[in-house]
C-alpha cells in the first residue's frame, strides 16, 4: 500500500506571533497557560499520521480538540506554523501560489459540515464551481456536474436552490461538488454531524458503497465514536491538540491506550465494530474426514463441546458431527461421512457480530466463519459472541 | 470667573481657511477637473431627462411600479408624478432627479470598493468607521461649507456635498453584507482553488447583493433630501423652489414645492426597495 498522506510533526497556533509560542509550547507548557500568558490559541499541537492510498482514516474529537483546524491544514486553509505535509511525497506546505492553486483545483475537494453550499446559485450551478474555477468548458463542467449529481442520487434537482433542500439533499450537493473535481483526495469536515440520525446512518452506508466503488483517500472528521469506528479504515483519535491513539477501530478496542480512550470505547457499540474474525476462536477441535468416529468422539470430549466440523485435507468445510448421532454410528458402525449434517450457520470473517447475535442465540451449533474457499477459518460459539459485547 | 478666558481663545478656522487656500492654489486643477467631471455627468443626465417625453416618464414609472411591485403601487406613483406636473415643477423635478442620480452614481462607484475593502482589512476599517460615522452625524449643513469653498456656488457643489452625505450607508453595507457570508462559503471557494478575485466576484459579492441594494436604497434617499438641502448654494430644483417659498411666506408654493419631493422621495424608496427584494435568495 502507497502512503497518499503524509503528517510530519504538524503544529498549528493562532495569533501574533506563532512562531516565538512554539518554543514554550516545545517546552512542556500547557494550553491553557500559552492562551493565558500570549493570547494564542494552540489548535494543533505536534501531530504526525499517515493516510494510505484509498482508506478512509477517520480523526474523532471533541469540539476543541483542534481535529477542524487539522484537516483545514490539509488543504492549508490553515497554514501551519511549523510541520511538513507530504502527499504524494510533496510537501505542501512549500507550495507557491500557483503550485497551491493547482493542488486545491485538481487534487483535493471538501466537504463541510454546514454544506457551505452558494445559496444564489442553482444545485447544478453549485457542483460546477470547482470545474468552473478550473476554467472547463462550460458543456464539458454541466455534463460532468450532472453526472456527478446523478451518482449522488440528485437527478431531478439541477434547477432547485439548495435552500429548498433537505439537510440531507444538501450534504449530497455537497458531495457531488467535491466529487466533480475527481480529486484523489477527499476531506469530509463533519459533513453528517448536522443531519438528523436517520438520514446519517444512511448517508453513512452510501459514503461506503461509494468508497467501494470510487476508492478515494479519505480523511474524515467527526465527534461521533460509533460514526469513527463505522466508516474508518484507520482511526485517530484527538483530545487538546494532540493525537492520543491511532489504529484501526478493532485495535482501539482492544488496547485503549489511556483512560480517556477507554471512557470513549465504552460508548461503542461493539456489536457494529467487532467482526466474525474478531470473536471467533481457532478451530482446535476439527476433524478430517479420513478420521474415524472414535476420533470425533475423542476431540469432542476434549474440548467439552457437543459437536464437531469435518473438515477435508485442505480444510474445506464438509459438515457438522454431533455427539449423540457419533455414539450412535459407532454402536452401528457406521463411517463419519454419513451422519456429517448441514444444518449449522456459516459466515464470511467480516460479518459484524451485530448480524450474528440472533443467529447465535437461535442456534445450538457453532457457526462456523469460511473464507470464500470455503476454507475454516475458525468458530463462534454463542458464549464468544455474547462476551464480546462486554 | 464663570466666562471662558480668552487667553486660550485658538483660532482653528483661520488654519482650516489656510488649508482650503493652499489646496486651491497647489491643487487647483485636481478640483477643476473633478468640478469638469462631475458637471459632464451631471449635465448628460439632466439633458436625457428633461429629452424625456413627460408622458414616457409616466409609462415608464408604471411599468417600474408594476415590475418591483404591482400594478397598484405604480398606477399611484405615475399619478402622483403627473400631480407634480400639474403644480408647474416637471422641469424642476427632472433637474432634482439628475442630481440624485449624478450623485448616486458616484456615490456607489466609490462606496462599493470602498465596502469592499474595509470588509477585507481590519485596520482599514478602523481608520473608516471613525470618519464613518463623522460623515453621518454631522448636519447636512455643514457639508456645503468646505463643498462651497473648494467648487463655489452652483450645482457641481451640490452634487459634491451630496456625495459625502450619502456615501456612508452603501460603504457600511457592503461591508456588513460581505462579513455576513458564511465562513464555509468562502472557505469552500477557496479549497476550489479559487484566486481572491474569483471568490470576491463568485461567491462574496453575489451574497453581499441583497445587504448592498439596501445600502443603494439608503444611500439613494440621502442623496434625495441632501438635493434639498444643496438648494441653498444655487441648485436649480424643488429644493429651491421650498426655499424660496420660506423665504416669501407663500404657503401655496411651500406646499405644492414641499409635497412634490415627498412624492419624489416615496416614488424612489419603494422603488429601489421593491428591487433590492429582488435580489434576496429562497430561505
Amino acid at each position: 500500500m502507497t502512503v497518499k498522506i503524509k503528517v510530519e510533526n504538524l503544529s498549528k497556533i493562532f495569533g501574533k506571533n506563532p512562531k516565538n509560542v512554539l518554543e514554550k509550547l516545545e517546552h512542556g507548557v500547557s494550553k491553557e497557560k500559552i492562551l493565558q500568558e500570549t493570547g494564542h490559541t494552540v489548535g494543533v499541537n505536534n501531530v504526525s499520521f499517515e493516510v494510505e492510498e484509498g482508506k478512509i482514516f477517520v480523526i474523532m474529537g471533541l469540539s476543541g480538540s483542534g481535529k477542524s483546524t487539522l484537516i483545514r491544514c490539509l488543504n492549508l486553509l490553515n497554514k501551519p506554523t511549523q510541520g511538513k505535509i507530504l502527499i504524494d511525497g510533496e510537501d505542501i506546505v512549500e507550495y507557491d501560489k500557483q503550485k497551491l492553486k493547482e493542488f486545491r483545483q485538481k487534487k483535493v475537494a471538501m466537504v463541510f459540515q454546514h454544506f457551505g453550499l452558494l445559496t444564489h446559485r442553482t444545485v447544478l450551478d453549485n457542483v460546477v464551481y470547482g470545474l468552473e474555477i478550473r476554467g472547463i468548458s462550460p458543456e464539458e463542467r454541466y455534463r460532468i456536474a450532472r453526472e456527478n449529481l446523478a451518482i449522488v442520487g440528485l437527478r431531478g434537482w439541477e434547477d432547485h436552490y439548495p435552500n429548498e433542500l433537505s439537510g440531507g439533499m444538501q450534504q449530497r450537493v455537497g458531495l457531488a461538488r467535491a466529487l466533480a473535481n475527481n480529486p484523489d483526495i477527499l476531506l469530509m469536515d463533519e459533513p453528517f454531524s448536522a443531519l438528523d440520525p436517520l438520514i446519517k446512518r444512511e448517508m453513512q452506508q452510501e459514503l461506503l458503497d461509494l468508497q467501494a466503488r470510487l476508492k478515494k483517500t479519505i480523511v474524515f472528521i467527526t465527534h461521533d465514536i460509533n460514526e469513527a469506528f463505522k466508516l474508518g479504515d484507520r482511526v485517530a483519535i484527538m483530545k487538546d491538540s494532540v493525537i492520543e491513539q491511532v489504529g484501526t477501530p478493532e485495535e482501539i478496542l482492544a488496547t485503549p491506550k489511556n483512560e480517556y480512550i477507554k471512557k470513549f470505547v465504552k460508548d461503542i457499540d461493539r456489536s457494529k465494530v467487532l467482526q466474525a474474525k474478531n470473536v471467533m476462536f481457532k478451530p482446535s477441535t476439527v476433524v478430517s474426514v479420513k478420521d474415524g468416529v472414535k476420533i470425533a468422539i475423542n476431540e469432542m470430549e476434549q474440548s467439552g463441546l457437543s459437536s464437531v466440523f469435518v473438515v477435508d485435507k485442505e480444510r474445506r468445510l464438509l459438515g457438522l458431527v454431533t455427539i449423540d448421532d457419533a455414539i450412535k454410528a459407532l454402536k452401528e458402525n457406521k463411517r463419519l461421512a454419513d451422519i456429517i449434517q448441514e444444518n449449522y450457520f456459516t459466515t464470511g470473517p467480516e460479518t459484524y457480530v451485530q448480524e450474528l447475535i440472533p443467529i447465535a442465540t437461535k442456534n445450538k451449533y457453532p457457526i462456523a466463519v469460511v473464507d470464500e474457499d470455503k476454507r475454516l477459518l475458525g468458530i463462534i460459539v454463542r458464549v464468544s459472541v455474547l462476551s464480546s459485547l462486554v | 470667573m464663570s466666562s471662558f478666558p480668552d487667553i486660550f481663545r485658538f483660532n482653528l478656522g483661520q488654519y482650516v481657511d489656510q488649508f482650503v487656500k493652499w489646496l486651491m492654489t497647489d491643487y487647483g486643477e485636481v478640483f477643476d477637473a473633478i468640478a469638469s467631471g462631475i458637471l459632464s455627468l451631471l449635465v448628460s443626465t439632466e439633458k436625457i431627462l428633461l429629452w424625456l417625453p413627460w408622458w414616457l416618464v409616466l409609462l415608464g414609472i408604471l411599468l417600474l411600479g408594476w415590475k418591483a411591485i404591482n400594478i397598484k403601487a405604480g398606477i399611484v406613483f405615475s399619478l402622483s408624478l403627473f400631480l407634480v406636473g400639474t403644480f408647474g415643477f416637471w422641469d424642476l423635478m427632472m433637474m432634482t432627479l439628475a442630481i440624485v442620480l449624478a450623485s448616486v452614481i458616484i456615490s456607489l462607484v466609490i462606496g462599493i470598493p470602498l465596502g469592499v475593502l474595509t470588509a477585507y482589512s481590519d485596520r482599514f476599517n478602523a481608520v473608516m468607521r471613525p470618519i464613518l460615522d463623522a460623515m453621518q452625524t454631522m448636519p447636512s449643513f455643514v457639508y456645503l461649507i468646505p463643498a462651497l469653498m473648494l467648487f463655489g456656488m452652483g450645482k457641481v457643489p451640490a452634487v459634491f456635498a451630496t456625495i459625502i452625505y450619502a456615501t456612508p450607508p452603501v460603504i457600511r453595507l457592503t461591508d456588513l453584507g460581505i462579513r455576513k457570508v458564511p465562513k464555509e462559503m468562502v472557505e469552500a471557494s477557496i479549497s476550489f482553488g479559487s484566486s481572491n478575485w474569483q471568490t470576491l466576484l463568485k461567491v462574496q459579492l453575489p451574497q453581499a447583493l441583497p445587504t448592498i441594494m439596501t445600502g443603494i436604497n439608503q444611500t439613494t434617499m440621502m442623496a434625495l433630501s441632501m438635493v434639498v438641502v444643496a438648494s441653498m448654494i444655487g441648485a436649480r430644483g424643488l429644493g429651491l423652489e421650498v426655499l424660496r417659498a420660506i423665504q416669501r411666506i407663500d404657503i401655496a408654493k411651500g406646499f405644492e414645492a414641499g409635497i412634490s419631493i415627498v412624492f419624489l422621495a416615496i416614488i424612489i424608496d419603494r422603488v429601489s426597495q421593491g428591487i433590492a427584494e429582488r435580489f434576496k435568495y429562497p430561505e
